[in-house]
């Protein structure tokens, strides 16, 4: 492992993995009792890519986003307490309850929103690379997006145009093997993702999705590759949703000895176990603490989200401009 | 005053804001020094500004509208252009489920300050795939600002003042007046958003024409003078928003409406303008509103039948005579 990271970061690490996925099981089970409306498409499972890549971020570099967005937000430092109101809808949401799971945005952190339309962050990504390259060098942009963008135009056409341009642009793709319930390997037949990168000739990486150690040291080499004027790169990082696409959807499409495989890979309880208690010797009351610490943050998010009003209904009208038309 | 044509209108416009304002760049297919845009509105820019400001794209549609779309959201100004009307088609999920609607799903937290210019319209035998007229379509989302102008003047003002503002905006230039002429002050103007110009005072019936026909309106308001019908020709200019004052005063005044554009009629902007004069001005009405426009046919090809689907100014005649008695 790398021997670089002190205790305190690679206990930085599990905590920003937990916070994701506390924040997500508790925002299933209020989907699940109507507390939240609609849908949402839950980060668990993945949480090792974002925090992997996002660690290597600051403020004031820019991420964009994808439907499954939740753990991009927390890896990037939004506020829990905004982002479960904005799940309830309610006015103390980060987007007025106007957004919901899918729109979660937040410019103080860089976070340039999630999205309902699969692969088009992507360009979005490529455009804040572009002022990073004329306004702010030194900066880079991160588009996530999943196995299933990887088949849109606009992954392909944004690849082109960062490396053309040589933008400080990265392009996570987050393969966890299903595009809803389509198996990537259905309908891609080379299943690495990252290969396509020597075609728009850059450079592509595949990290180990479920380790947190090996998506931040290749984020990292990809990242300063960026910041120093070196271009994009194709980070593939191969992961695994915990639970099904969406809302009532129970993942019979995928075999039960598959499921099992990646489950004993979880990406929180071998980084716990492995690395945290096994190689580093840290004391396993710490990391409790830091369990209990998160746990009682998400429930003051819940109990946020619960006390907060719902939106006037005059609002509706109110930001679709940025002054009102005549 | 001087007199200069409606592209080089456009080319001063874009020139001015990029040196008063460093943010503002270009992205578009063949705009750069090669080729100096389809229709060189983008015309020794590249010189001027260099290659970071004069962005030549790949023909990459939806993802170079998206790249502006995410510039525009970090700090960028673009300008886009999109070389034909018709190749919109393919950005409108960056147009319309991301740069439209940006402001709203982030709960005012994003501006996309963006605009998207395109020539559009018919008239070149360039048939079915370069010909179209779809501002309509765009009208219908909100969030986008939508402009048409038809002068130099008017789109040297709607130029910088869309390039300020920090909604998206959709900005239709005909292909056939890059090449008119029209009076352009040299100082500095603006054109705000929703104030229609009339462009002919008259008294007995208003014409409310976009782009292209508000010349063949003029020209038939000049027409019908000789022959005793006053005719009034007022011009939108921007669509949205839309100026209701000065269009429903004006039907107020003539009590005749006649709404004419090139796009099809069937679901055109034209229906939308009928609706508010309606709302409006109703009880002045001494005439059934008319419409006229496109014939229900993408565009043809061969010269005969392309001028045969959209209105022309002898059609224009017809309507102006059948309503004023």
């Amino acid at each position: 492992m790398d021997e670089d990271l002190t205790d305190p970061q690679l206990l930085q690490m599990f905590e920003i993995m937990y916070k994701i996925r506390q924040f997500e099981l508790t925002a299933y089970d209020l989907l699940g009792q109507n507390m939240i409306p609609g849908t949402l498409h839950t980060y668990a499972g993945e949480e090792a890519v974002a925090t992997g890549v996002c660690l290597n971020l600051t403020d004031e570099d820019y991420v964009s986003s994808t439907h499954r967005g939740h753990g991009h937000c927390i890896a990037k430092g939004a506020d829990i307490n905004k982002m479960m109101a904005e799940l309830f809808g309610k006015k103390t949401g980060y987007c007025k309850g106007k957004g919901g799971s899918m729109h979660i945005t937040d410019f103080k952190v860089g976070m340039l929103g999630a999205n309902g339309i699969v692969g088009a962050g992507i360009p979005i990504a490529v455009g804040a690379g572009l002022t990073c390259k004329l306004k702010y060098p030194g900066r880079v942009s991160v588009a996530f997006f999943g196995d299933g963008a990887s088949n849109q135009g606009t992954f392909h056409e944004s690849i082109n145009l960062a490396a053309a341009w040589n933008l400080p642009v990265i392009f996570v793709c987050e393969n966890n093997l299903y595009a809803m319930g389509t198996d990537i390997r259905k309908v891609t037949a080379n299943p690495n993702i990252a290969d396509r990168a020597i075609g728009y000739g850059i450079k592509g990486i595949i990290a180990d999705g479920m380790d947190v150690l090996d998506v931040y040291k290749k984020a990292k080499e990809a990242i300063e590759h960026a910041r120093n004027g070196g271009g994009p790169t194709l980070l593939e990082c191969k992961t695994y949703r915990i639970k099904g696409h969406s809302r009532y959807d129970p993942a019979l499409y995928r075999p039960k000895e598959e499921v099992e495989e990646w489950m004993k890979r979880d990406c929180i309880t071998n980084f716990k176990e492995k690395i945290l208690i096994g190689e580093k010797h840290i004391d396993q009351n710490v990391i409790h603490e830091i369990e209990q610490k998160i746990i009682r943050q998400i429930e003051q998010a819940v109990n946020f989200a619960k006390e907060s009003p719902f939106p006037e209904n005059s609002s509706a009208l109110e930001d679709v401009y940025a002054e009102d038309l005549k | 005053m001087r007199e200069i044509k409606y592209v080089e209108a456009l080319n001063e416009a874009l020139k001015e804001e990029m040196e008063r304002d460093p943010d503002v760049i270009l992205l578009g297919e063949d705009i750069g020094k090669e080729w100096q845009g389809a229709f060189k509105v983008t015309k020794g820019l590249e010189e001027i500004f260099g290659p970071e400001r004069v962005r030549n794209t790949p023909i990459s549609e939806n993802s170079f509208v998206g790249c502006g779309v995410g510039a525009a959201m970090t700090g960028l100004k673009p300008v886009v252009e999109i070389m034909f009307g018709d190749l919109i088609l393919l950005a409108m999920d960056q147009i319309i489920n991301q740069a439209a609607k940006m402001r709203y799903m982030s709960g005012g937290q994003a501006s996309v300050p963006i605009v998207i210019r395109t020539p559009f319209g018919s008239g070149g035998s360039y048939a079915s795939h370069h010909s179209q007229s779809l501002e309509a379509l765009f009208t219908h989302i909100p969030g986008l600002i939508v402009v048409q102008p038809s002068t130099p003047y008017d789109a040297k003002g709607l130029l910088k003042t869309a390039i300020r503002s920090i909604d998206p905006v959709m900005f239709f230039e005909h292909k056939f007046i890059y090449k008119k002429s029209g009076p352009v002050p040299e100082d500095e103007y603006l054109i705000p958003f929703g104030e229609a110009d009339i462009k002919i005072e008259g008294s007995d019936l208003t014409i409310i024409a976009t782009s292209m026909m508000v010349w063949h309106s003029i020209k038939v308001a000049k027409e019908l003078k000789n022959e005793g019908i006053s005719v009034e020709v007022v011009d939108p200019r921007t669509l949205v928003p839309l100026d209701k004052k000065t269009i429903s005063d004006s039907v107020k005044k003539t009590g005749r409406a006649l709404i004419v554009h090139e796009a099809v009629s069937r679901g055109g902007f034209s229906g939308e303008i009928t609706k508010m004069i309606i709302d409006e001005a109703f009880d002045y009405l001494d005439a059934p509103i008319k419409t006229l426009g496109g014939l229900p046919t993408p565009i043809p090809f061969t010269p005969n039948l392309e001028k045969f689907v959209v209105p022309d100014p002898k059609r224009i005649k017809k309507a102006v005579i059948e309503l004023v008695p």
